[in-house]
């Protein structure tokens, strides 16, 4: 085995673990020189299979390149460095330690040329943002995290079983281009898209993610949600269903996004709402449609990652506040966060020059191309509701609004360089678009910048910040949260187990009382007739007692007599 | 000092006023130049004059009051899940 083929993911992995036991010099040497070592040897990964080993009759294929896993674990690694950089001043090194396993592991998946690795390294990322979240340390974070981990642990289950039955099918451990047709493959398609944060199971995100730190989070919205995205696009394009799971999730976000008080929740949502999009294009399928599902996971994760940032810097600088409420007219003292995260909403609403718009138009001209005229309607529209629910609002309501009277100012350098780096991206790959599109898993001559393209999504970008501005009113913030698909088991599930509670306590209660009577009738009878007073307790003279025999005796033998 | 000068330029009233008119201008400028762009239109509609701006403006306005109607429903209290 040469260096080259050691898999990057687990060297991630390794690096991790030996965190929180180096000295902090040391550490913060790791924490960015490592993800760039890694990011070179994913570029050693040549095309096939680089690594197998034998585990029980199978061969497993640990590391197995082509572009599509290159391009994913490209913007995995890219994203720890630039966390890790932005987390440089995190003084819980768990959080870090978790952070960079969780991210190996996203690598990990990125190269598995089986499914068994990449079970191995599904359930290692489910542990590893577990463990980012917990280190907010704070009760809402652990019992968050505790309704995070039971969710993943589920669609864990639904994949193993998925993996089980398709290998039992086809006798073949391999990862590749499957249609959801078997038990076998429904499973592994549910498993995968729970981390997707698929309808029903949506509300884990929301949930969970903004309870994490102020750099957790920055790492939470990018590999989890993205790898799902990469087992989607590898193993189920062009599924018919996804289209219409991801046109669900698209708008799903927008709504609750558009309802929602606390910032980091807004972007969470947009999470959900940008993974529909590449849902939306894996089920439309074809060169186009992957292409740009694939593109737009990559450009993603970077606006997003500084969306995050932004928010988490807000949140770093004002001691913890993240409600829209209590925010507003932080772009006087915040200018440089203020900046970058108008550049990151700029990107997510897919505005010219920015990365969003170079990789999502891909998927809409996918449809378009394919003549799928609804759901090209769906994605114009939701286009538009992009900018109304991140795009404006997130920026609208944090930085201007009104005068919190905050002050806060621009959070630490570490913080700041990240944010410059990932705003650079966005830019970059928005004007320069090509280096993207060169290592895409298929070959693509699309061009992004034409005229009426350009004219076209400003028109209908601007407009939907006309009616962001008209609806003003309408969009004034309150304390409220709005409850979504987790209610059922947040709150009819605690019912029904209270319920069933009470109603085992009950038939408890009702039980032993039973036995008690009975057994307190029982010492009352038998009382009477052996206690102290009882007739079997009685004492009685000789004379009496013979009489008794003797008439016994007669009567005996009296009726001895007559029978016989 | 009054009032007028403390407030950061961005947020005075004469600046909104402004980026209004500049904005409503911008709006104008960007439905007019649908007289000059001939888009390669997939399904006829998208090509009509004008659709990309009022369908970003309808289905905006439209998701807006969406969300406010099941709002209705779903609207809880922040505290709501908290013990």
């Amino acid at each position: 085995m040469t260096i080259s083929a050691f898999p990057p993911g687990i060297l991630l992995v390794l690096g991790g673990l030996v965190l929180p036991f180096v000295a902090p010099k040391v550490r913060a040497t790791i924490v960015l020189v490592l993800p760039l070592i890694v990011l070179w040897s994913i570029w050693q990964i040549g095309d096939g299979v680089q690594l197998a080993v034998p585990f029980l009759d199978y061969e497993l294929a640990v590391v197995k390149g082509d572009a599509l896993s290159r391009l994913f674990a490209t913007v995995f690694a890219i994203m720890a460095f630039a966390g890790g950089l932005y987390a440089l001043n995190q003084k819980q090194v768990s959080e870090l330690a978790a952070a960079f396993v969780y991210a190996g592991s996203a690598i990990g998946v990125a190269f598995a040329g089986d499914l068994i690795t990449v079970f191995v390294f599904w359930e290692i990322m489910a542990l590893g943002s577990t463990m980012v979240i917990w280190a907010a340390r704070t009760p809402e974070s652990y019992k968050a995290s505790m309704r995070y981990l039971m969710i993943h642990l589920l669609g864990g289950i639904l994949l193993m079983v998925g993996i089980v039955a398709h290998v039992a099918d086809t006798g073949s451990v391999a990862f590749q281009a499957m249609t959801p047709h078997s038990f076998g493959t429904w499973l592994m398609l549910a498993g995968f898209l729970i981390n997707a944060g698929a309808p029903p199971l949506t509300a884990w995100l929301p949930d969970a993610y903004p309870e994490a730190s102020f750099s957790g989070t920055v790492f939470l919205s990018a590999f989890t949600t993205k790898t799902a995205v990469y087992v989607l696009i590898r193993g189920f394009p062009g599924a018919e269903i996804l289209i219409y799971i991801g046109v669900y999730m698209i708008f799903y976000g927008i709504i609750y996004a558009l309802l929602e008080n606390d910032a980091r929740r807004i972007l969470s949502y947009s999470i959900i709402n940008q993974v529909g999009f590449m849902i939306t294009g894996i089920g439309i399928g074809g060169e186009m449609a992957l292409n740009g599902a694939a593109a737009h996971a990559f450009t993603h994760i970077i606006y997003k990652g500084l969306l995050l940032m932004s928010a988490g810097s807000v949140l770093y600088m004002t001691g913890g506040k993240r409600k829209c409420t209590d925010l507003g007219g932080l772009f006087q003292s915040m200018p440089l966060t203020c900046v970058c995260g108008i550049i990151g909403a700029l990107a997510i609403s897919s505005f010219p020059l920015t990365s969003g718009f170079i990789s999502k138009s891909m998927i809409a001209q996918a449809a378009s191309d394919q003549q799928m005229f609804f759901v090209w309607m769906c994605l114009a529209a939701a286009s538009a509701g992009v900018f109304l629910h991140a795009g404006i609002k997130f920026p609208w309501f944090v930085f201007f609004q009104k005068d919190s009277g905050l002050r806060p100012k621009d959070p630490p350098w570490n913080m700041k360089a990240a944010m410059i780096f990932f705003a650079f991206l966005c830019i970059a790959l928005g004007v320069a678009p090509g280096p993207l599109y060169d290592i895409l898993p298929f070959s693509t001559s699309y061009e992004p910048y034409t005229v009426p393209h350009v004219v076209n999504q400003l028109q209908l970008l601007l407009f939907a910040g006309l009616s962001f501005f008209l609806a003003l009113p309408l969009m004034k913030r309150t304390l409220t949260i709005s409850l979504d698909w987790d209610w059922f088991y947040r709150r009819l599930g605690e019912w029904l187990v209270r319920f069933l509670v009470r109603g085992i306590v009950e038939m408890r209660r009702d039980i032993l009382a039973t036995l008690s009577s009975l057994l307190e009738s029982f010492i009352r009878t038998t009382f009477r007739s052996h206690g102290p007073d009882g007739i079997m307790a009685r004492t009685n003279a000789v004379g009496p007692s013979v009489a008794v025999i003797v008439i016994m005796l007669t009567l005996f033998m009296l009726v001895f007599y007559i029978g016989v | 000092m009054n009032e007028q000068t403390e407030l950061n330029w961005l947020v005075r009233p004469t600046t909104i006023k402004l980026l209004w008119r500049v904005g409503f201008g911008v709006l104008a400028l960007l439905v007019l130049a649908d007289f000059i762009i001939h888009p390669h239109a997939a399904f006829g509609i998208d090509g009509s004059f004008g659709f990309y701006s009022w369908y970003g403006l309808l289905t905006c306005l439209a998701m807006i009051f969406f969300s406010k109607f099941l709002a209705l429903f779903l609207k809880r209290k922040d505290t709501y899940y908290d013990d």
